[in-house]
């Protein structure tokens, strides 16, 4: 269908252009936001190809959490992009060379071979069934790979858990409490009684109070 | 039982010692290995009765040692008259000098190992004459050689000592390299190594040859002739003589021992041990003839000009040891054996002696700083008078002497019925007869008699040595004298009753028959020879005491030749000495250090430089990690793609 | 023309060969390293779910759903070694990275 290939075409074509540019840009910002537009032409290729609700996701979870992190993570950072691009040009004809050897190859052999598979779009048990693509993911993902799925969740909690760990540092200095110090408090250790002479002051002593 | 006493007792009294000599102290220890040795010295005498006039020969088994293959040899003991004279030869020897080291050795600190050397010594020796095969024989010969050497390094503070007693070993150790190659041949040839074994297969063995570089060689003659060589070097023949006159720096009773009486004669008695296979190969016997009567005249010439007391009596000895193996040479074992017998009296005399002399003058052996010392060591003087008369052959032909005369003429005589190609064994004994009658006497006068030229306090303090050390002296003294009585059953009428099988005559040996009939002036020949010598030695060191010096500026060059024992030792040095240290010294900088070093060393420092180089391919830049990695993934797939890796 | 699986094989292994580039052509931020990997794992996404229609089977788009996890919790944990390592070092150029060498 000529829609079909037309909208493939746009949707390719942007996401290697936009590719192109996260690699080239300047401005870290701007390599961020054209990787969010990569990611969405990637998800109309996946309604091309049936899968929306992979789309979806893909546009959820990567632009939405990932690449938004991305974005933090850069504009937190101060870095100075001025002096950024210095060594691309020495660097960049070895590296297109083959880098464009290895996309020639690869295109050959999917273009020339093609796997055997041709044109035709199987159908699967999922169109035949007549099920939307997410309630196909979901006969298979809750039964056969429930286990795998676990395990996805565990990942999940670690990669939390490792950032936490990872970035959380106590600034010497800074005040926080502990509940559970002062929860733990007793007569003995919270209050301490001075003989105050007469006429005189009571001053703390360094580090408290 | 009695032979394993006579063996074992010197041989337990030194392990003893060794071991606890320093807990157990010098005084018993010099208890222990002495008093083991004189019953030892009984013993012998017994046993030499019993064996020599009583014929009771004996063959006694110990025990196994070897049983390999074909290979079977266990220690056991041959008694039989030969092992029987040298019994006596041995212990009495040893055991007076035990005695007299008691005295000598008064101050030394180290006395314990002294006698416990001595008696290890004296074992080994036992063990090399009652051996019953030839493995046995070369376990006392290699244990001699190592307690001389450890004796003759008795000092080890002193380099002097420690270089003799290396050299006087590894001599030894080329001439048993001949021994050694000698026996494996009689294994190879006989299959067996027990002497009885050997003795009996000989004579089928006699006149075969084998093929060696083309020719054919007479076994028997290469057999005999390999183990001379250890005989050469162990009795310090012309050749692997030089060793010898260093081990004087042993102590005199070392050299009282083991350089006169015993060990040295170690070469001569093995010459008559195996004389079944030396009588059935003459070429062999020929050599041994020449080696002798060219060493009796070497040595003599040498000692003609020493001036150290105790390398005169050393190269005596050495001379001596030439007339007996001439005497076996000529195929008259008996008279090498007897002046074997005599010559260990006479020698062991004038070595103690001399060691009386030393230990009077405070340990000073130049003869140079001796003289007039008659009136004060009377006692010493008249022992060796006694030793020099028996050495020089003093006696009257047909009507008595000392017992040197004896045996020494009867070799002589037997070497003039050998006729010798031009009678130049006979010429050549005569000659070294002179000669030793002269240097003999020269020692004399220039110790005790003239003028003194030592200084006078010295000279004052000199004394005679206490009566431990003397009586052994007066004991030798006596067998000097008296063991030519013994003449009839070693050489005479009485011999072959004596000998019984012990020595080996060939079918063609009429030595001994012929001996006594040599013409008159063959007899005389020794003692005009002797007379010519002592008067000579009269004239140069008591008439006209001006002419040693004179005769030696006059002749210089001859002089210095044999002052420098024909410069053997230079020679030696060049040939031998210098090139092996120059190999040891190319082996060890160039093929050790430079090479296996340098190959072990280089290796690691190659290793170090190349993972230097392969160190930059880690440069810590996760891009060019990254780049490796895609130029592998594009060759990967280049290759699939192209050697159809997959469809 | 029809679009077959060659097509979308094709656009894939361009992401796939832009993102490689990516990292090693950039020398100066780390940020964009981690972006690449990003690329990279969208490319081979694409090829999972290409080949899952093409195939008609489920199990491409399942594999999809749980590299997409994997890659979410990659991101995170490079972000916060990144942030972690800009607090100590101060810089996050690449040229600066090379601790590791040897």
């Amino acid at each position: 269908m000529a829609l079909t290939a037309g909208f493939f075409y746009l949707f390719a074509v942007l996401a290697v252009v936009a590719a192109v540019m996260v690699i080239v840009a300047k401005n870290p910002v701007h390599a961020v936001l054209y990787l969010i537009l990569a990611f969405f032409n990637a998800a109309g290729l996946f309604v091309l190809l049936g899968a929306e609700f992979l789309a979806m996701i893909l546009i959820i979870v990567y632009v939405g959490a990932v690449a938004v992190l991305f974005l933090f993570v850069v504009m937190m950072l101060d870095v100075d992009f001025a002096e950024l691009k210095a060594g691309f040009i020495k660097n960049a004809p070895v590296g297109l060379l083959v880098g464009g050897i290895v996309l020639a190859e690869l295109v050959l052999l999917f273009i020339g071979r093609g796997f055997g598979i041709g044109t035709a779009h199987a159908p699967g048990a999922a169109a035949a069934a007549g099920v939307s693509n997410t309630q196909a993911l979901g006969l298979v993902l809750y039964t056969r790979y429930v286990y795998y799925f676990e395990v996805a969740g565990l990942i999940l909690l670690v990669a939390m858990i490792g950032a936490i760990v990872l970035t959380l540092s106590h600034k010497p200095g800074v005040r926080r409490q502990s509940i559970a110090a002062q929860v733990a408090r007793t007569p003995a250790t919270g209050v301490e009684i001075v003989s105050v002479p007469v006429g005189g002051a009571i001053f703390p002593a360094d580090g408290q109070g | 039982m009695i032979y394993s006493a006579i063996v074992f007792l010197p041989g337990l009294a030194g392990l003893f010692v060794g071991l606890f000599g320093r807990a157990l102290g010098a005084r018993p220890s010099e208890i222990i290995t002495t008093g083991a040795l004189i019953i030892s010295c009984i013993l012998s005498w017994i046993v030499f009765w019993r064996v020599g006039f009583g014929h009771e020969t004996a063959h006694v088994a110990i025990e196994r040692w070897i049983t390999s293959g074909e290979l079977d040899i266990s220690w056991a003991f041959r008694i039989d008259t030969l092992t029987a004279v040298m019994f006596v030869v041995v212990t009495t020897v040893s055991a007076l000098v035990h005695v007299y080291s008691i005295g000598y050795m008064h101050e030394d600190p180290s006395r314990p190992r002294f006698f416990a050397y001595l008696s290890g010594f004296t074992f080994s020796m036992l063990m090399l004459v009652t051996a019953d095969n030839l493995v046995q024989m070369f376990f006392g010969w290699e244990g001699v050689g190592l307690f001389s050497y450890l004796l003759i390094g008795f000092w080890y503070d002193r380099p002097a000592a420690n270089a003799a007693a290396i050299k006087a070993f590894v001599v030894n150790r080329v001439g048993d390299f001949g021994f050694a190659l000698g026996i494996f041949g009689i294994f190879a040839v006989f299959r067996t190594v027990g002497l009885q074994q050997v003795f009996d297969a000989a004579p089928s063995v006699a006149g075969q040859t084998f093929l060696f570089l083309g020719h054919e060689v007479d076994i028997l003659t290469t057999l005999c002739l390999l183990l001379f060589m250890g005989a050469m070097g162990k009795s310090a023949q012309f050749l692997l003589h030089t060793w010898l006159p260093d081990a004087m720096e042993g102590p005199t009773p070392v050299s009282a021992l083991i350089h006169a009486a015993t060990m040295v004669t170690a070469g001569v008695f093995m010459v008559a041990r195996l004389s079944p296979l030396y009588e059935l190969a003459p070429i062999a016997l020929q050599f041994v003839t020449l080696i002798g009567a060219v060493t009796a005249f070497f040595a003599a010439t040498v000692g003609l000009v020493q001036n150290d007391i105790k390398r005169v009596i050393a190269y005596s000895t050495c001379s001596q040891l030439g007339y007996m193996f001439v005497a076996c040479g000529v195929g008259a074992y008996g008279a090498g054996i007897f002046h074997l017998f005599t010559h260990a009296f006479f020698k062991a005399l004038l070595f103690l002696g001399a060691g009386s002399v030393i230990h009077a003058m405070h340990h000073e052996q130049d003869m140079r700083k001796m003289g007039g010392l008659a009136p004060r060591l009377r006692f010493t003087w008249t022992m060796m008078l006694i030793g020099t008369l028996s050495l020089t052959g003093f006696g009257i032909p047909h009507i008595a002497g000392f017992a040197g005369f004896y045996s020494k003429d009867t070799i002589i005589e037997a070497s003039y019925a050998a006729a010798t190609p031009h009678q130049y064994a006979f010429w050549v004994l005569v000659i070294a007869a002179f000669m030793t009658a002269f240097y003999s006497w020269r020692l004399m006068f220039l110790t005790f008699h003239g003028r003194t030229r030592a200084d006078m306090q010295t000279y004052e303090h000199a004394h005679e040595s206490p009566p431990v050390m003397l009586v052994p002296l007066a004991i030798l003294a006596f067998g000097a004298v008296a063991a030519g009585a013994a003449t009839p059953f070693f050489v005479g009428s009485a011999e072959a009753d004596f000998w019984g099988k012990a020595l080996f005559e060939g079918a063609d040996n009429h030595i001994l028959h012929a001996m006594h009939e040599v013409p008159d002036w063959v007899s005389w020949a020794p003692t005009v020879a002797m007379a010519v010598g002592t008067l000579l030695a009269v004239i140069y060191y008591i008439l006209v005491p001006a002419l040693p010096a004179f005769t030696a500026r006059v002749f210089r060059p001859l002089y210095l030749f044999l002052l420098n024992k024909w410069y053997f030792d230079e020679l030696y040095d060049a040939i031998f000495v210098k090139p092996t240290f120059w190999l040891g010294n190319f082996l060890w900088k160039v093929g050790d250090i430079a090479i296996i070093n340098g190959i072990i060393d280089g290796t690691a420092a190659g290793v170090y430089r190349v993972t230097a180089r392969a160190v930059r391919l880690q440069t810590g830049y996760i891009y060019h990690y990254a780049f490796a990695m895609l130029v592998g993934l594009a060759l990967l797939i280049s290759y699939f793609m192209f050697m159809g890796g997959g469809r | 023309m029809t679009i077959g699986i060659g097509h979308y094989l094709t656009v894939a292994a361009c992401l796939f060969t832009l993102g490689m580039l990516g990292i090693f052509l950039n020398r100066k931020n780390v940020i964009i390293i981690l972006m690449s990997i990003e690329l990279m794992l969208l490319a081979v996404n694409i090829n999972f779910v290409a080949f899952s229609y093409y195939l008609g089977d489920i199990v491409g788009q399942v594999f999809t759903l749980f590299n997409l996890t994997v890659a979410a919790a990659e991101a995170a944990i490079g972000l916060a070694i990144v942030v972690v390592y800009y607090r100590n070092r101060g810089s996050i150029a690449v040229d600066d990275v090379n601790m590791m060498k040897g």
